[in-house]
């Protein structure tokens, strides 16, 4: 027997009231991160011992910004979201998990922020 | 009845340890160490922006016994958790959920994390030109 509502039962979200979405960008951005992570073990091996030169020559070069941003962006948020399952399964008084919860995320945002700003820096020039 | 007063389930130090469970709470032990690991990565990119001394900084920073601990343990999170993730992934879509599938998956993760692990370090040095 169904418990639910109608209503509750047409939008499917459930007690976490997002669905699957949550599992889902778990997987999109895991799944995502295969290739990225890859490319970048290979490009940060390259880069070992490198100088500032040779270093912000090889951001620049060709799509190499564009898959730093993707595996910024991705990584970033495979990260905060995992982080926030640990949370909720270790903390049980609500505020404190609320609050480590925002200052995950808040904290994953800031940070792949000013990763991505780097890189558009070390591109584009300027420092 | 109290809700602080519920049953609880028992503890965890009663199970046996099996190749199963370590293997999940290394998946999450190894997430965790790799979220932490963006860091690494975000102080990389940023302290390059800052000009070449800084950058230099984090390169001998990351190149000292200190940072290469860190980075060889960052290495086999990052193989660890990407091969086990594609396991779960494999799960996901129903596959490989008989028991002697989940024990060989997860051993041959482990394989897949230490043996890509000693084959990057190998790599870095070899760029680096010799130990």
């Amino acid at each position: 027997m169904d418990m639910r509502s109608h209503l509750g039962r047409a939008r499917g979200l459930g007690s976490s009231n997002d669905g699957v979405g949550h599992w889902w960008m778990q997987r999109l951005t895991g799944i995502a991160l295969v290739p990225l992570i890859i490319w970048f073990v290979y490009s940060a091996v390259t880069m070992t011992g490198a100088s500032h030169a040779e270093f912000s020559a090889w951001v620049g070069t060709h799509g190499n910004p564009i898959l730093l941003i993707l595996l910024i962006i991705a990584m970033f948020h495979h990260g905060q979201l995992g982080l926030q399952v640990v949370i909720e399964d270790y903390i049980h008084s609500e505020g404190p998990k609320l609050a480590l919860i925002i200052l995950t995320k808040f904290a994953a945002i800031f940070i792949g922020a000013s990763s991505i700003f780097a890189v558009l820096r070390l591109t584009f020039g300027g420092s | 009845m109290a809700a602080q007063n519920r049953p609880l389930s028992p503890h965890l130090q009663i199970y046996k340890i099996q190749i199963t469970s370590v293997l999940s709470i290394t998946h999450r032990l190894t997430g965790i160490a790799l979220a932490f690991g963006a860091f690494v990565l975000a102080y990389w990119l940023i302290s390059a922006t800052y000009g070449p001394e800084v950058f230099q900084t984090a390169q001998s920073l990351l190149g000292s016994w200190f940072g290469k601990l860190v980075l060889l343990g960052l290495t086999f999170s990052l193989y660890f958790h990407l091969g086990n993730g594609i396991r779960h992934l494999g799960w996901d879509f129903g596959m490989g959920f008989e028991l002697t599938h989940v024990r060989m998956t997860g051993i041959a993760v482990v394989l897949f994390a230490a043996v890509l692990t000693v084959a990057t370090w190998f790599a870095g040095y070899a760029v680096a030109g010799g130990v």
